[in-house]
């Protein structure tokens, strides 16, 4: 009894310590950039606050556009991903919602489930790097389009990459993001009882996809709203994928302030400041207008949502299917490109294959690439198990004390992802650089547990707080300590879930661009810095290979978490 | 007198040279100390024949000197000079991340005026002198700014135009032959960004050819007059080029490597080069077709050197002087000038080697698309880095929104 009350009593401990280690350098990063953008860092001389660096900034050139491409670019991108996600999400869930599996479509719409999730695993990059080559004008879909139809001896001159609306740039969030908010809304459905809903629905006379709009999207999207704000802040603040995909003059916002972080002339560190500041407004700005529209959406189609009119909107089927289809073939034929590419020694316009292959590409780069990957695995791994050790202890702490996360502290835990990265890392590496902690493995790791920490959560959180609690009750009553219920009956019962959550929270790391760059010092190479860096080269054969073998890493991870236990509860059917 | 004079002379010389090798202990201290030392050497990583060949130089300071090399690869060399200047900044004066840096021209001056770099010391290593000072005068002096010992000649650049002889018969030989050439092949000519050094460069080729007198470029810029007067032929050709360029200059490749790209992929029929043999060297490793090959214009393009430098807050400056030194030895130069390693001329004089290391040397491959050193036409200095400076900032402001 005594050490049952003891463990408990250290519980409290860990939402504290999570809360701290997330909000920390975030303060201390804001902090970091809002003093130089105000015209204060002595170290390189400025000693008075003044606005003076926010006027230079305001009469940037480059600015108005960037601004506006930044806006365009990320509130558009977060709009599709949304609209694809309820859409596919509405017929995905068919099956499962209705029982009815005579759908001519459902083996498609499986298809589709089965290839898009798995997406979320895949980085930012990696997709960008594939859909560069798939979408240029002398690219994979051209060069098909020539060899069948059109026979061009030179490529069309199509603005496709890096065009100047950024639209190649907003295909490239929306492969990435829709996954993202598919799993996010699946995942939610069981909590609002969305098939009893269904179901009545559907005895009123009202069509599938009708009964789905009016009764199930009013409920889910309050559960999703933070994850949707989440791509928003990222959509707008992206800079891998930007560099890759978006336009060059003027550049987005975020990019416009690397470029300023990496002048020779240290004074445009105070522009750069400003610019984060500029960019952390904007980013707020957004969510603000996006709760705005929500609310007046919400007004408008009231009435719509209890008028009564039955029936069911057609077509809705073949626009899902459609859209599914073509995101999951693009992302496809993206990560087979890079694939090829990497197989290859020479392939030229107009040649729809390479001219010729070769493993020379992965040869020449075998020896780095095992130091890269050993880093990456390394910081992936270790992240990956602080992060769940703090969250599964703070899941504890809610289930012994019977405390639930209040939603402040939901929201706290989301900050992260929020603030736009380039904002409070610059201000982290300034401070980093003062304390000598740049470059330092402590450090990346760190970096990294601000975004791997809340999707572990996430992931972690709805199966720790339904499982049924008789399970612990009983082992309790046998007088077992809280350490041994736990591993002994929940860590075991929830092995599945644990596993998925750390092959998340791993493919999130292998993702982290900014905070490998800036936490890092140069002395980490990740699979994504070494591929972002071999993108300025421009050679696809190398892109290939960093490209094709970072987006594989999270991907066998995810497959391990999936057949482990499988494995695992090869004779426990029940627990799969 | 005279021997007082001389005695005197004497003193001064020895107290210069003396000067010079100020960090210096002897070079066999220097190889002692730099024993299991490990080096961060931060240079461009978007060439993967760059890459192997540095990685190449780990292994041989490794095998002679127990140094271990990493290379930090970089998108940008100016990320590094900004690092370092954070770090001076922030006070830290050893220790520093950045132990050899791959630089030239305005990031040098840069650190050098900051206070930024280590040295002098190329005078301490033994095989600088095997350097071609007089050949290559611009192995002492980059853009216009003397190096005094703070960073050592690595390689030579000479600007120079890649075209796909399948598609292109005529070259033109002239700047004001090349608006002509676009005119008749709309939207297969384009040149980098000018965040990209190719893309001013390619500015700077353009305002040493039309400009009225080259020779106020050597200095810096004395004011927004004779900028305006000096440069308005350079804004009157580009304002005829650009409607004619790829995209229709209403977009740039982002750099030269994206731009050679784009001439593998047909999406341009002539690119801009830095290196005589890089074209060469991609045609041994695919990334450009068979039939790709140089021209340079009649009067002239621009020559420069690049270099190494040690940055003043290094932890290891004694194995950086080892990797240095073996960088500009007769063995690390062949196997750089060597177009299917590299394909980067050396700035050694070859006069000045073994009888054996010059038929080396002489042995070497040119390479199919490389023209000969009597073909490549005479070298124009860089302009000094202020008109750089200006004339990127003035295409920001015309064509970069």
């Amino acid at each position: 009894m005594a050490t049952t009350i003891r463990t408990v009593s250290l519980l409290p401990a860990f939402p504290i310590l999570t809360q701290l280690l997330l909000l920390l350098p975030i303060a201390a990063g804001l902090l970091g950039v809002l003093l130089p953008s105000l015209g204060y860092l002595p170290d390189l001389g400025g000693n008075q606050f003044h606005f003076e660096i926010f006027n230079q900034l305001l009469e940037h050139p480059a600015l108005p556009h960037a601004v506006w491409l930044t806006l365009f670019s990320g509130i558009i991108a977060t709009v599709l991903s949304l609209s694809f996600a309820i859409l596919l999400a509405a017929m995905l869930s068919r099956e499962s919602l209705t029982g009815n599996n005579k759908n001519k479509m459902a083996s498609l719409f499986t298809i589709i489930r089965r290839g898009l999730i798995p997406l979320i695993a895949v980085p930012h990059a990696a997709m960008a790097l594939g859909l560069a080559f798939l979408v240029a004008p002398s690219g994979w879909i051209v060069r098909w389009l020539s060899y069948l139809f059109m026979g061009w001896e030179t490529p069309p001159e199509w603005v496709t990459v890096q065009d100047p609306f950024g639209l190649s740039l907003i295909l490239g969030l929306v492969l990435k993001e829709t996954p993202y908010l598919l799993l996010m809304i699946l995942a939610a459905l069981p909590q609002i009882r969305a098939h009893e809903y269904i179901r009545i629905g559907q005895s009123l006379g009202y069509g599938y996809f009708l009964s789905w709009l009016k009764l199930v999207l009013p409920q889910v999207y309050p559960l999703i709203r933070l994850p949707v704000f989440a791509v928003l802040a990222f959509s707008l603040s992206v800079v891998d994928v930007a560099l890759i995909l978006g336009p060059t003059t003027p550049p987005t916002l975020s990019v416009l302030i690397l470029r300023w972080i990496d002048d020779p002339d240290l004074l445009f560190r105070f522009l750069a400041s400003a610019g984060a500041v500029l960019l952390l407004l904007l980013t707020l700005g957004s969510l603000i207008f996006w709760r705005f529209s929500e609310w007046l959406i919400f007004q408008k189609f009231r009435n719509w949502l209890s008028n009564g009119k039955r029936g069911n909107v057609n077509g809705v089927h073949n626009i899902a299917a459609l859209s599914g289809s073509l995101l999951l073939g693009t992302a496809f034929l993206s990560l087979l490109s890079l694939a090829f590419w990497s197989l290859s020694l020479r392939w030229p316009y107009p040649l729809v294959l390479p001219q010729r292959w070769s493993s020379r590409n992965w040869e020449r780069h075998w020896s780095s690439l095992q130091e890269t990957a050993f880093t990456t695995l390394e910081v992936g791994v270790i992240t990956g198990i602080i992060a769940l050790f703090l969250v599964v202890g703070c899941l504890e702490n809610e289930q012994w004390r019977s405390v639930r996360f209040s939603l402040r502290s939901q929201w706290m835990l989301y900050l992260p992802l929020l603030i736009p990265q380039a904002t409070f890392l610059l201000g982290i590496q300034i401070l980093a650089v003062r304390m000598e902690m740049d470059g330092t493995f402590l450090l990346l790791v760190w970096s990294h547990l601000l975004f791997v920490l809340p999707y572990i959560f996430l992931t972690l959180a709805d199966p720790w707080r339904n499982l049924d609690t008789r399970f612990p009750k009983i082992g309790q009553c046998l007088g077992a300590s809280p350490l041994r219920i736990l591993f002994r009956i929940k860590l075991p019962l929830l092995l599945k879930p644990l596993l998925v959550a750390a092959a998340i929270g791993f493919a999130v790391s292998v993702a982290q661009y900014l905070p490998t760059l800036f936490a890092g010092g140069g002395r980490f190479a990740t699979l994504t810095t070494e591929a972002v860096s071999y993108a300025t080269g421009a050679d696809r054969r190398v892109i290939g290979v960093y490209g094709f073998l970072q987006a594989m890493f999270p991907w066998i991870a995810l497959l391990l978490a999936l057949a482990i236990p499988r494995w695992r509860f090869r004779n426990r059917a029940a627990l799969l | 007198m005279s021997k007082i004079l001389n005695i005197f002379i004497f003193t001064t010389f020895y107290l210069l040279l003396g000067s010079f090798s100020v960090y210096g202990n002897s070079w066999e201290d220097i190889i002692q100390k730099a024993k299991g030392q490990t080096i961060y050497w931060n240079a461009w990583g978007g060439s993967e024949e760059i890459n192997a060949y540095i990685s190449w130089v780990g292994s041989r300071v490794k095998e002679d000197h127990g140094v271990t090399l990493k290379h930090v690869k970089l998108a940008s060399t100016a990320d590094a000079v900004s690092r370092v200047l954070a770090e001076k900044a922030a006070g830290r004066s050893s220790n520093g991340s950045v132990d050899l840096i791959w630089i030239n021209g305005e990031n040098f001056a840069k650190m050098k005026e900051n206070g930024l770099l280590f040295g002098p010391f190329t005078e301490n290593l033994p095989n600088f002198e095997l350097v071609d000072f007089s050949g290559k005068p611009t192995t002492l002096i980059d853009f216009h700014l003397p190096v005094e010992g703070y960073e050592a000649p690595w390689g030579m650049a000479k600007f120079n135009f890649v075209f796909d002889s399948a598609r292109v018969s005529e070259t033109p030989k002239s700047i004001p032959e090349l608006l002509q050439w676009s005119k008749s092949h709309p939207g297969r000519f384009t040149y980098p960004h000018v965040t990209d050094f190719l893309g001013s460069t390619f500015l700077m080729q353009v305002l040493i050819e039309l400009t009225e007198n080259p020779k106020v470029l050597n200095s810096s810029v004395k004011s927004k007059a004779e900028f305006s007067k000096v440069t308005a032929p350079l804004w009157n050709y580009l304002n005829q080029l650009h409607p004619l360029l790829w995209r229709s200059g209403k977009s740039f490749p982002a750099s030269s490597s994206v731009q050679k790209q784009m001439l593998n992929d047909s999406e341009l029929d002539i690119a801009l080069s830095f290196n005589p043999s890089d074209t060469s060297a991609a045609i041994a490793n695919g990334s450009l077709p068979e039939s790709a090959r140089t021209f340079v214009l009649k009067k002239g393009t621009i020559g420069n050197t690049h270099f190494v430098a040690i940055p003043f807050n290094s932890g290891s400056s004694e194995g950086a002087m080892i990797v240095v030194n073996f960088l500009m030895s007769p063995e690390a130069q062949m196997q750089k000038q060597n177009p299917d390693i590299w394909g980067d001329s050396t700035v050694l004089s070859i006069a000045k080697l073994s009888a054996q290391d010059q038929q080396k040397f002489k042995a070497l491959p040119l390479g199919v698309a490389t023209l000969p050193p009597e073909k490549l036409g005479p070298t124009q200095p860089n302009p000094h880095p202020d008109w750089k400076t200006q004339l990127d900032a003035k295409w920001q402001r015309l064509y970069g929104q």
